[in-house]
């Protein structure tokens, strides 16, 4: 023992300072819950939280303008390499953007502890309490959404994908509004998350026993050294895409999205909607790419059958919701599995980079687009809350032209009209596709483009050429935050639509050097 | 001066004008007002087009500008004109005012139907947006901007069609978008195809072109391609879209969608089909003449038993597309330009005879044929313009139609004698329907509901006079539009390597003789 001294690890505070600031923000947030009065709590919660993700913001951009690092940070378990940064700035923006919705008005349920029609709760209304944890909570979810994708190795991922997921189960049961079927979403969720943690988790054993080590370059390093354990390999890394692939809502792993998108409160959908996709699809290309790169000519062909029946469930399904967030959730499925043949298309360093890039910017232009719906979604009411119902919205185009005209561009951008933002990411991940041989999958992504068509236009169609309800919705009143959500995603979807280049050219630097190892 | 761009900007600028003016009135006129500039700059630059430039690789596109757009994806704005290109523009650019003029008041609730008042602003300003588009599809001389054009124009026609048609509006505007939707969507595949393994890293026409050699690959990329443009053209058995949405559409949305927006079908074949994959073009071609020529037959049949008059009239022009795709890939000089040709006759004669309904559904409310009868005597002006324009349909000589169809015909019998002459037969077929529709509506005894209908008016007149003598003028006097074309076609082909295009090099003289 003589002589052995403990040396520190070395962190690299300026590199990681993203994910420090929003976790420190948020425990700056529970300490306020505790001690602040109540009604201090909001006005201060709301600016620490936008502050916080506009200083990790900074602090992001900053990172990346010192130029990309080359060896994985925090004695190698987190990797904040181009596409973790690249990430991180999506999942910041538009965790901003989320925030701005969450602040808008009462959506969240005044104590969550009170029963749904109880006295309790009653009094809570009357009382005027409101949940201000919801701030903590986001920010909890966001530092786990940062450090998900970044994740070196297993272990420190499997941390994330919780620290990201419990607060999320908590927020999907705090809707005002239809409280059942809040927190009806919110435990199916968290039980169908526990159990593809607990895949997750029993893979990542699996793969241990395998390669003597949770790091990602070790695993990609046994690949090519451990003979004669290939059950353990196939099984674990099969284990370890469940986890992953439920996170994502790739089909056979979907069921949970309808559900879940559809109880939670509509601010929070869309957090959950564009964030979470971002921050999986980045763990799950450092997972496939990195740890198991060399093994592609085998979890590819899986990877095929689970992108085209992602598509085609997503595509078909959508079809016969009545439900706008049902239906959203179902694009997002769909979405997803054309974002999965930009996983697919693999192969050299060159097509690798391309794919990448394609996926990044598709991450980008799609998590704006869904902010934006979401945001339109929480302004259309009736008496009793969102006017859910597709059938309410007929004729939201003569009531409320602006807004319906504005939605209805969000609608054609995800079905993927060129001069939207959805066209380009499409295309870029076809192409990308194309050139990694993947042919057959892009015809069956252009077949399942058009028959999401379909429903994208269905709602158009119920917008502005049906006749108005007598009873029909009423549009609320934006305040300042909702407002800023719509213009800046419509902006968005605009500007990555006409003129992508810029952001192409981002998404292509973060991804020339592809993940590091 | 960027000619081109100012064509696409000056609708744009003027659609935002439009959508910003305060009185509906002042919406119409300044849509109308925009679209003579255009009409107006159309005429310049058409002027100013040289078309013996056309013969030479560099000069081919005239007013060329080359721009980057998206270099990450190789993909330029890229515009330029050849003749092919420059009638077309010009068909687009006389057709919008006459529309705009036309539907006055398609949107402002008035009219026997009594149909619901909506915007007036957003009609016409998408009205200018789709010119753009249109002027914007066959300038474009880069795959992917075309590309762009070619799906984003179904926009603002879906809308005008689902927002401003007749009963069964939503679901034509549906079918039809999705029907153009799903062609799109596999050519977009072919599009990238055609990227991955040009392997170019660009999307510029000519540099594109020869670059594909392999016959298999070619084959599976010109299925992309022609699918679209078949389910835009349409040709049979892709069709069934169109009389629903041509039925359905406001009259002046139905002229554009009939009259321009389709040629971009078989604009798309002539130009990418036949240039970028010329042996699979080749190999397909009897395919292609089949499916042609059952459209012509089939179109004029279904024609006669419409009960319709925008129904028969959308059945007609689906019997005419057969004749443009088979001028197209007969691939011949004579055939070619009689076909681009009549991409041009067939807007403006198709366009008179849907935008002269138009007036008469306006005015009594129906477009059954069968409750009309002995027009004729009360509004003897509509009948007789009507009786123009569908002479015209049907190819009479000295109207012109005419022109193109015995060029479409003699140049396909050059190559195919069987198909030309069973082709022939549509030409018997469209007197069979033409003038059939014109006697149950226009002769015979007055109907009751008919009498007291009013004549043409000063702004109806403004409508048809000039339609009327584009077509008898092209009908005698064919020459100006025929040099434009004909360097243009010869350029086509010869890199399609056709050696033979003149298969008859006398057919020139008694083509000028017939005349």
């Amino acid at each position: 023992m003589n002589g052995t001294t403990i040396t520190a690890p070395t962190i690299e505070y300026a590199l990681l300072s993203p994910m420090l600031i929003v976790f420190g923000a948020a425990i700056i947030g529970v300490l306020v819950e505790a001690f602040a009065p109540r009604y201090l709590r909001k006005s201060i919660q709301m600016p620490l939280t936008l502050l916080a993700l506009l200083g990790a913001f900074v602090t992001t951009v900053l990172a990346a303008s010192n130029g990309l690092p080359t060896t994985a940070a925090a004695m190698g378990a987190v990797a904040v390499d181009g596409p973790s940064l690249f990430i991180w700035g999506i999942i910041l923006i538009l965790a901003f953007i989320s925030a701005l919705l969450i602040n808008d008005d009462e959506q969240f349920v005044a104590q969550a502890a009170a029963v749904p029609g109880s006295v309790d709760e009653e009094e809570a209304v009357r009382s005027g309490f409101a949940q201000t944890e919801v701030y903590p909570l986001l920010l909890f979810a966001v530092g786990g959404m940062l450090l998900f994708p970044a994740s070196n190795d297993l272990l420190v991922m499997f941390v994330a994908l919780e620290v990201m997921s419990l607060p999320l189960y908590l927020l999907c049961g705090l809707a005002r509004r239809r409280r059942l079927l809040s927190q009806e979403a919110s435990v199916k969720y968290f039980l169908l998350g526990a159990f593809s943690s607990a895949f997750f988790l029993y893979g990542m054993a699996l793969l241990y026993g395998y390669a003597g080590s949770v790091d990602l370059k070790a695993i990609s390093a046994a690949l090519g050294s451990v003979s004669g354990q290939d059950t353990l390999l196939f099984v674990g890394v099969a284990m370890l895409a469940v986890g992953l692939l439920f996170k994502i809502g790739a089909a056979p792993f979907q069921a949970w999205k309808p559900d879940v998108y559809q109880g939670a409160p509509t601010a929070v959908t869309a957090l959950m909607a564009s964030t979470v996709l971002v921050a999986a699809f980045g763990a799950l290309l450092r997972v496939f790419w990195v740890a198991l790169g060399n093994l592609d000519w085998d979890w590819r062909p899986l990877m095929w059958g689970v992108a085209i029946l992602t598509m085609i469930v997503g595509a078909v399904l959508a079809i016969t919701q009545t439900d706008i967030k049902r239906m959203l959730a179902y694009s997002s499925i769909a979405h997803a599995g054309f974002l999965l043949t930009g996983v697919i298309a693999t192969g050299t360093a060159e097509q690798n980079s391309s794919a990448l890039s394609a996926i990044l910017f598709y991450l980008a232009a799609y998590g704006f687009t869904t902010v934006g719906a979401f945001a339109v979604v929480t302004m259309v009411r009736d008496a009793g809350g969102e006017a859910g119902h597709l059938s309410r919205w007929a004729g939201l185009g003569k009531r409320a032209p602006v807004l319906a005209g504005i939605f209805a561009f969000f609608l054609l951008a995800f079905a993927g009209i060129p001069l939207t933002s959805g066209f380009f990411g499409k295309y870029a991940v076809f192409t990308a596709a194309v050139g990694g041989g993947a042919l057959p999958l892009v015809v069956v992504g252009v077949v399942s483009s058009a028959i999401a068509a379909f429903f994208y236009v269905r709602v158009i169609v119920l917008m502005f050429f049906n006749e108005p309800a007598a009873d029909g919705p009423t549009i609320a009143a934006p305040s300042v935050g909702t407002s800023a959500v719509v213009a800046l995603a419509a902006a968005a979807t605009v500007v990555l639509g006409v003129f992508p280049q810029p952001v192409l050219t981002l998404a292509d630097q973060a991804a020339s050097a592809l993940f590091i190892r | 001066m960027p000619w081109l761009s100012t064509l696409m900007a000056v609708p744009v600028v003027g659609a935002v004008g439009v959508s910003l003016v305060k009185s509906d009135k002042l919406a119409k006129q300044l849509a109308l007002a925009v679209s003579l500039v255009v009409l107006a700059l159309t005429g310049v630059m058409a002027a100013r087009f040289d078309p013996a430039l056309g013969a030479s690789k560099e000069t081919r596109f005239q007013f060329a500008e080359v721009y980057d757009w998206i270099p990450r994806f190789g993909v330029h704005y890229g515009v330029g004109v050849d003749g092919i290109a420059l009638v077309l523009i010009a068909l687009s650019a006389i057709l919008v005012p006459i529309v705009i003029l036309a539907s006055w008041h398609d949107a402002d609730g008035t009219g026997a139907a009594a149909p619901p008042k909506r915007s007036v602003k957003t009609y016409f300003a998408l009205l200018l947006v789709l010119e753009a588009m249109m002027i914007g599809v066959f300038a474009a001389t880069d795959v992917f901007l075309f590309y762009v054009f070619f799906e984003a124009m179904l926009i603002p026609m879906y809308f005008m069609i689902g927002s401003y048609g007749g009963a069964q509006r939503s679901y034509a505007a549906v079918k039809f978008l999705l029907y153009s939707l799903f062609g799109g969507l596999l050519m977009l595949v072919a599009v990238i195809a055609l990227y991955v393994i040009a392997e170019k890293n660009t999307f510029m026409f000519p540099e594109l072109i020869g670059v594909i050699q392999d016959p298999t690959t070619q084959k599976w990329l010109f299925l992309g391609f022609f699918i679209a443009f078949a389910v835009k053209a349409p040709l049979w058995p892709f069709h069934t879209w169109l009389p629903d949405a041509a039925a359905q559409a406001p009259a002046g949305a139905a002229v554009l969608l009939v009259g321009v927006l389709d040629k971009v079908g078989t604009y798309g074949m002539l130009r990418f089909c036949l240039e970028l994959f010329p042996d699979a073009a080749k190999f397909f071609t009897p395919l292609v003449i089949v499916l042609s020529v059952i459209g012509i037959v089939y179109g004029a049949i279904v024609a006669i038993g419409q009960t319709d008059m925008k129904r028969l009239i959308a059945y007609t022009s689906i019997s005419h597309f057969g004749f443009i795709a088979l001028g197209v890939f007969a691939m011949t000089t004579d055939a070619g330009a009689g076909a681009t040709l009549y991409m041009v006759n067939h807007g403006f004669s198709t366009g008179a005879l849907f935008l002269i309904a138009g007036f008469l559904i306006y005015r009594r409310g129906s477009s059954q044929i069968a409750d009309y009868g002995g027009v004729q005597k009360v509004a003897p002006l509509l009948a007789g313009t009507f009786l123009i324009a569908g002479l015209s349909g049907l190819s009479l000589p000295g109207l012109s139609t005419f022109v193109s169809e015995f060029m479409v015909l003699l140049g396909t019998y050059e190559r195919y004698v069987v198909p030309a002459v069973i082709a022939t037969t549509g030409v018997i077929l469209a007197a069979v329907y033409i003038l059939w529709m014109y006697q149950r509506t226009m002769n015979g005894p007055t109907a009751e509901a008919v009498k007291g209908l009013p004549d043409l008016n000063i702004r109806e007149r403004w409508v048809v006079g000039p339609l009327i003598a584009v077509i008898i003028a092209l009908g005698f006097f064919p020459k100006p539009a025929l040099d434009i074309i004909n360097p243009a076609v010869d350029h086509t082909l010869s890199n399609v390597h056709i050696d033979n295009v003149h298969v008859n090099p006398a057919v020139a003289e008694k083509k000028g003789a017939g005349q």
